[in-house]
């Protein structure tokens, strides 16, 4: 996450504070991406309780501004924030009245002005929430923007790749830290070109030492993979599976136009699909992982779906605890992301 | 007027000596001249005094879009630059597809700080359907056609509007952009946009209509001007055809000699631009090919945006630049055997990572080469000769119309774009030191500019 209180500058006045971010994996390296797992661990804990909720960020307001399409997502960030006892606004934007009349800056300082502490951003354009980030005095999260970035969704997906090779193993979940993913075998397979799915998990596994493979026909992988941690790029998914320990779907974007990409999403499913004979190709540990929503019967099998191996689940449930963990660190008071700050904010020291 | 104490630069070469104007024309260049009673004196020590500078490609968005520039905001802008004659292009609204239209920017130039000659559209409404009436437009003096903005994407229709061309004594310029291949780019197609997922406009899009517009020129014996080129690719494609000894002429801006695709790290839109910034090595080879005469001329595509539509989203953002204000010091800094810099981001303008160049006087210009590219070379290209010092390639002689910058190569200044004359604020400049400096500029042998202020 960039930035953080800003320190006394030499001539007196004192800095305005600089709010913290998270627009990039890339701001996080594999220490940053260690604190935010860790820092849910409790959050799932939290999770689990009767009354799921803490008071950790009582007071502080927390505008989701969507201004493209998203369910998910956006409930995701919501319960995280209400179970951190944050006050929410729900704030949508059709991109296309924007495009015709006022301007994003104006929406957006128009909301900032009411008090926000926080703006949880989706926005069809790459880039947006950068820029919302510098027009506003706020912390910005990016919660997905154009074929750039979605970087809680790779968090949760390491999240969840963490928990289920504990379990492999046979230890609890805390006891594991990143080396874990030192080595792992990830396939991403699919529409990498415009997904910020697979740019931000890239990001993150190329940041934990993974080694990762892209799968897709030419023209779904960008156009340059210059300055990428990827190890190999193939067309041949069936000669990919038996290798990995996880295979990443992603999700064929055919109402954004992907379709011109391709001869025919019959043909993508053909060659890209994981339908279950491709799947049975999987070593049985093998995790199979989709961010959703799915699109069954083309980029995965409905019964592939449902085999214990996929954890597409497991990945929106840990959603809400890894939210609840990056708006924690971005806007709990400074150092309470240390052991005992985090400890008082969860309520495990008696409030 | 007289103009003190400089080195005198143009195409035959460079002489201390004082400039006397009277009636609009040099009247005398010699060192140590009497001062006449009561003339006005313009202190040039330590300055380069050499014919005034022509912009082949400026945007002064009137009529249509004065809320981002006017003819009189846009030529003062020039005149501070040290221009003495601009080229305005025909992309406004309406466009110049008229005479009425382009007698109305004639008018409104008539009055402004720098000669404001007008470019006229290729088709109507720049719509690359019909042709528009160039012989109507070449009747008032227009002698540049273009489309810019976008380029004629009928091939049919280019051959035909060359072949018409050939008859009329213009040239036709062109914006070379594939649709097709640049369809939805927002900046360079590469490892910069791959990262930031912005969609790209590859290096392909131009330089396929460079290739087909090189082989309508051989094929129509036409008189081609490719507009600001961009990649490594194009200029070796202009190389070639002038070894053929086709009329082809190209020009470059001065932000594709200094900038590149890095830029758009932080998406910011005022790095937006069409062609879009590239890569290092097309920074380098574009350098290469204005020291080695590929290109005639660094033009600015001056493009002034109004901010509330800069700042936006950069897919949402208009593409273009300002220029006219920081050309002179950027190439000079690109190209000059002094370049030492202009502060860049990433790298330096002058030394190493872009050029990879250093101080090697090989690839490198004097600045009467550098000025040659600003200045007569450029106003060969737009017809403007006679009246940017003359016919035989700007000398600064008795007899040549008083058209004159003084430059001070040494002066370093920061951009600051509230106070740049333009009624737009992006530049991509803002808040860097430049090193060189227009102080002076003489339009028709009157001060218009003294002491970098404007005075009118």
């Amino acid at each position: 996450m960039t930035g953080s209180a800003g320190g006394e500058p030499a001539g007196g006045e004192p800095a305005k504070e600089r709010h913290r971010h998270l627009l990039s994996v890339s701001e996080l390296g594999a220490e940053g991406i260690e604190e935010v797992l860790r820092v849910s661990d409790a959050f799932v804990e939290v999770g689990r309780r009767a009354i799921p909720k803490v008071p950790a960020l009582r007071g502080r307001t927390i505008v989701t501004l969507f201004a493209e399409q998203s369910t998910r997502t956006r409930l995701s960030f919501e319960t995280a924030a209400k179970r951190l006892s944050a006050d929410v606004l729900s704030f949508s934007v059709d991109s296309s009245s924007v495009k015709k009349g006022e301007s994003l800056r104006d929406t957006v300082e128009t909301v900032a002005a009411m008090g926000v502490d926080a703006f949880v951003v989706r926005h069809a354009s790459a880039g947006a929430p950068a820029a919302v980030a510098r027009w506003v005095d706020a912390s910005v999260v990016n919660a997905g923007d154009g074929w750039h970035e979605h970087p809680t969704q790779a968090l949760l997906d390491c999240y969840t790749i963490r928990e289920a090779l504990a379990e492999r193993a046979g230890h609890p979940v805390e006891s594991v830290g990143v080396e874990c993913f030192a080595g792992l075998r990830v396939a991403i397979v699919g529409d990498v070109r415009h997904s910020r799915v697979a740019r931000s998990l890239i990001l993150a596994l190329g940041a934990l030492g993974s080694v990762v493979t892209l799968v897709a026909p030419g023209s779904l992988l960008p156009p340059s993979l210059e300055g990428w941690r990827v190890a190999d790029v193939s067309y041949d998914l069936d000669a990919v599976l038996p290798d990995v320990d996880v295979c990443y779907l992603l999700r064929l974007q055919t109402e954004r136009g992907t379709g011109a990409f391709l001869p025919s999403v019959r043909e993508y499913s053909a060659s890209y699909g994981l339908t279950s004979r491709r799947a049975a190709r999987l070593r049985d540990d093998a995790l199979v992982m989709h961010p959703g929503p799915m699109n069954r019967g083309v980029e995965i099998a409905d019964d592939v779906a449902e085999l214990p191996r996929s954890v597409v689940l497991r990945q929106v449930s840990n959603g809400v605890a890894v939210r609840m963990a990056v708006l924690f660190m971005l806007l709990a008071s400074p150092g309470a992301g240390a052991a005992p700050g985090l400890a008082r904010s969860l309520g495990v020291d008696g409030a | 007027m007289v103009i003190r104490g400089g080195t005198v630069v143009d195409a035959r070469g460079e002489r201390v000596a004082d400039v006397v104007i009277s009636g609009g024309v040099v009247v005398d260049v010699a060192p140590g001249v009497d001062i006449p009673r009561r003339a006005t004196v313009l202190d040039a020590a330590g300055c380069l005094v050499a014919p005034g500078l022509v912009d082949l490609h400026t945007h002064l968005r009137q009529p249509g879009a004065e809320e981002a520039e006017t003819v009189e905001t846009g030529a003062r802008s020039a005149a501070l630059g040290g221009y003495t004659a601009i080229v305005a292009m025909p992309n406004t609204d309406p466009p110049v597809d008229s005479a009425a239209v382009a007698l109305e920017v004639l008018a409104l130039g008539d009055k402004a700080p720098c000669r404001v000659a007008v470019a006229g559209a290729i088709t109507m409404g720049r719509a690359g359907e019909r042709m528009a009436p160039m012989g109507e437009l070449a009747a008032l003096g227009v002698k540049i056609f273009t489309d810019d903005g976008t380029g004629v994407q009928d091939g049919g229709l280019m051959r035909r509007a060359l072949e018409y061309a050939r008859g009329l004594g213009v040239t036709l310029a062109q914006h070379c952009e594939d649709a097709a291949l640049a369809c939805g780019g927002h900046m360079h197609e590469g490892e910069w946009s791959s990262r930031l997922g912005v969609p790209g406009i590859p290096s392909e899009a131009e330089e396929l209509m460079v290739a087909r517009d090189i082989a309508l020129a051989r094929m129509t014996g036409a008189s081609l001007h490719l507009l600001h080129l961009s990649t490594a690719r194009s200029a070796a494609m202009v190389a070639a055809a002038k070894a053929e000894g086709l009329a082809v002429s190209a020009e470059v801006t001065p932000h594709h000699l200094a900038l590149t695709h890095a830029e758009l790290a932080g998406y910011d839109p005022v790095f937006k631009v069409n062609p879009p910034l590239r890569t290092e090595a097309d920074v380098a080879a574009l350098r290469a090919a204005c020291v080695d005469g590929t290109i005639d001329a660094v033009a600015t595509d001056h493009a002034p945006h109004p901010p509330e539509r800069k700042e936006d989203t950069l897919d949402l953002a208009p593409p273009g630049m300002l220029g006219l204000q920081t050309a002179l010091p950027v190439v000079l800094a690109a190209l000059g055997l002094d370049g030492d810099g202009g502060e860049r981001r990433n790298g330096s303008i002058g030394n190493g990572s872009g050029g990879g160049d250093g101080g090697d006087s090989r690839s490198r210009l004097s600045p009467r080469a550098v000025l040659g590219l600003l200045s007569w070379q450029p106003a060969r290209i737009a017809g403007l000769s006679r009246d940017q010092g003359g016919d035989q390639g700007g000398p600064v002689e008795p007899g040549a119309p008083a058209n004159l910058c003084v430059v001070d190569p040494g002066c370093r200044w920061e951009v600051d774009p509230a106070r740049l004359a333009s009624r737009s604020r992006n530049t991509p400049w803002a808040g860097r030191m430049l090193t060189g400096r227009v102080r002076h500029t003489i339009l028709r042998g009157e001060p218009v500019v003294v002491d970098a202020e404007a005075l009118r």
